[in-house]
């Protein structure tokens, strides 16, 4: 006798998918759960946290705004290798902006979060003709080449980097703002990829010719997709370089480009909450083993080895799926 | 000045075709790319230091063991890794990223980090063509590039396994119908691959010191000659090896040293916007332009 397992979508899914959702409080909190969650853990009990945790939760929430960037870019098919790139342009606009004319992060963090962007695209903006692994190599290589590019040419305070930068007013400020970029950005680009231009945006992944076939100009979304997935990585690093009073060439360091990259494939891809809870579990644990130093980079490459090989779905279509189907044993006939 | 710079140059070219070769032959045949290039290019550097110095092996022996390890390394990683995400070109891309990185940074978490990490060299001394001195080493660097250049041709081209790698690199399909195990061709491609990083490891190290920062050079020097060359291409290779060779030497010497690494990145925007899959990529051009 063999069984397979059968999954069914919860009746109450179907009730909620339609207008209909507002015939009863069941529904709509259906909907709403999973919502708020995010909302009311990131804006409501941080205030309640020691210092050193609100500390761990900002850099938590910088590399879950760094892995959303990277989902935003896998929705249209780019594996970004190096979103330390996005980080390390930013913190240096922002930075030389506050250095060296003492603009006020009032204003270096949105012209850098801009700025960034269009740079960013730019610079990649030859490799978007290319599909496959042309993409994910020149992503790998940029970063470093500017890392030697300010070490041997001595520009924007070279290896010191730019020291003394205008702070946040306070931690609990530079708190909120780093998670209302967050749920801005992840709630957004859920919104985007959810709409006409979304289906666009994921048919270019699928199947580009397709799309080309459609009378669409595939570089075109490609570029807008890119210069969305850079702004949000720029803005981290405008806001990292805030926070430390510093710019330099720790923005290009690996760990901007691991981390996130180990928390979206974690998490689960091309659903944004996926990575930003793959932050949330990776970023706290790694705080926790702290003591291991260098060997957390060898935990996160494993990680993703591990996620990609054995676990591709990812921790959030897991939860997704309990959430909105449940599942019985049925026999094959 | 001039005599110096172009033997100098030719020099640094070899050492740059030595470098991209692994990884062009695994990608150009089971269409791997394989990220964790840079870390088995270090991995065999360190063994070989280790097996020297730790546990008293021969030189001989102990490059011999190297290079069948890493090619063994390379095997593992086929079958355990990527045969699982065989196809999926971006998974492949991620789990072999993952795993250099992870084996690159357990090295400098038991803190390989320092001058003390140095191989030998073949011969010391050097000679002088002309009024240039050039040393043994980077001889031999020039003449081993060329003789495994020439070796990988003969091997693919009178072999059974080396006509067994081309049959797979040009039609995967049809040369399933002959008996060829796509699998097992990838798995060897990879192996091959491996054992030419750690040739190139053993050869190239001498110059300097072993760093786990070298891993990451190499990787990206093997990806701007691949991109340029065109990837899967052994011509291109070739090509683009000598003319970044000799642009990055030209560079340091007549304008400033720290302009030197701007060249590969200027090489690659460059390649990638004339002609996108590279110098030498004609049979692979439409699959990867839209």
């Amino acid at each position: 006798m063999k069984r397979r397992k059968e999954r069914i979508d919860r009746g109450i899914k179907a009730r909620s998918e339609d207008i209909f959702a507002l015939t009863s409080y069941r529904e709509m909190l259906y909907l709403l759960f999973p919502r708020a969650v995010p909302v009311v853990i990131l804006l409501g009990l941080t205030p309640l946290l020691s210092p050193y945790w609100q500390e761990v939760l900002i850099s938590t929430a910088v590399y879950a705004l760094l892995a959303i960037s990277w989902d935003m870019l896998i929705c249209a098919g780019l594996v970004s290798l190096g979103q330390s790139l996005f980080y390390g342009i930013g913190s240096y606009i922002a930075g030389a902006l506050n250095y060296y004319w003492h603009w006020s992060p009032l204003f270096t963090i949105p012209v850098a979060t801009v700025g960034g962007g269009l740079l960013c695209t730019i610079l990649l903006l030859p490799v978007l003709r290319l599909r496959g692994i042309y993409f994910a190599m020149v992503t790998l290589v940029l970063p470093l080449m500017f890392l030697r590019l300010v070490e041997a040419t001595r520009i924007l305070g070279g290896t010191e980097g730019l020291t003394g930068l205008t702070p946040f007013p306070g931690q609990l400020t530079a708190l909120y703002v780093i998670q209302l970029g967050l749920l801005c950005a992840l709630f957004g680009f859920r919104r985007i990829i959810n709409s006409d231009y979304g289906l666009i945006v994921r048919g270019i992944n699928d199947n580009d010719r397709a799309v080309m076939s459609a009378g669409l100009n595939i570089h075109w979304y490609k570029a807008q997709v890119l210069f969305l997935g850079a702004s949000v990585g720029a803005f981290t690093g405008a806001f990292g370089t805030h926070l430390d009073m510093f710019a330099g060439m720790p923005g290009f360091a690996l760990d901007y480009s691991i981390m996130p990259l180990a928390a979206a494939v974690v998490g689960g891809t091309g659903t944004f909450a996926g990575p930003m809870l793959g932050a949330f579990i990776l970023v706290p644990l790694s705080e926790i083993l702290r003591a291991l130093g260098a060997l957390r980079i060898v935990f996160y490459g494993l990680f993703l080895v591990i996620f990609v090989v054995a676990l591709p779905e990812g921790i959030f279509h897991y939860l997704q799926r309990k959430y909105h189907q449940f599942e019985r044993w049925v026999e094959v006939e | 000045m001039l005599l110096g710079t172009l033997i100098y140059g030719f020099v640094n070219s070899t050492i740059l075709a030595l470098v991209a070769m692994g990884f062009n032959l695994t990608f150009g045949i089971s269409g791997v790319a394989n990220f964790a290039y840079g870390a088995t290019y270090i991995f065999s550097g360190f063994l070989v230091w280790i097996l020297l110095n730790s546990l008293g092996v021969p030189y001989f022996f102990s490059v011999v063991i190297a290079v069948i390890c890493a090619a063994l390394l390379g095997f593992l990683i086929y079958y355990v890794v990527i045969l699982r995400v065989k196809g999926l070109a971006l998974s492949e891309v991620m789990a072999t990223f993952g795993l250099g990185l992870a084996i690159m940074e357990l090295f400098r978490y038991f803190d390989f980090v320092g001058f003390r990490y140095t191989l030998p060299v073949f011969f010391d001394g050097s000679i002088s063509i002309g009024d240039v001195y050039i040393d043994y080493q980077r001889l031999a660097i020039a003449l081993i590039a060329m003789a495994l250049t020439l070796f990988i041709y003969l091997f693919t081209h009178h072999t059974r396994i080396g006509l067994a790698f081309r049959a797979i690199a040009q039609d995967e399909r049809t040369a399933l119908t002959f008996g060829i195990n796509s699998d097992r061709i990838g798995a060897l491609s990879m192996a091959f691959g491996s054992a030419l990083a750690a040739v190139a490891a053993i050869v190239i190290l001498p110059l300097g010191t072993i760093a786990v920062e070298g891993g990451y050079d190499v990787l990206i020097n093997a990806l701007a000659v691949c991109i340029v060359g065109g990837l899967g291409s052994t011509m291109g290779i070739l090509v683009a090896s000598v003319m970044i060779g000799f642009a990055q030497t030209f560079t340091a010497n007549y304008l400033e040293p720290h302009w030197m690494m701007l060249v590969s990145l200027i090489a690659i925007a460059v390649v990638l916007v004339v002609k996108p899959s590279g110098l030498f990529s004609h049979q692979k051009e439409l699959e990867e332009r839209i």
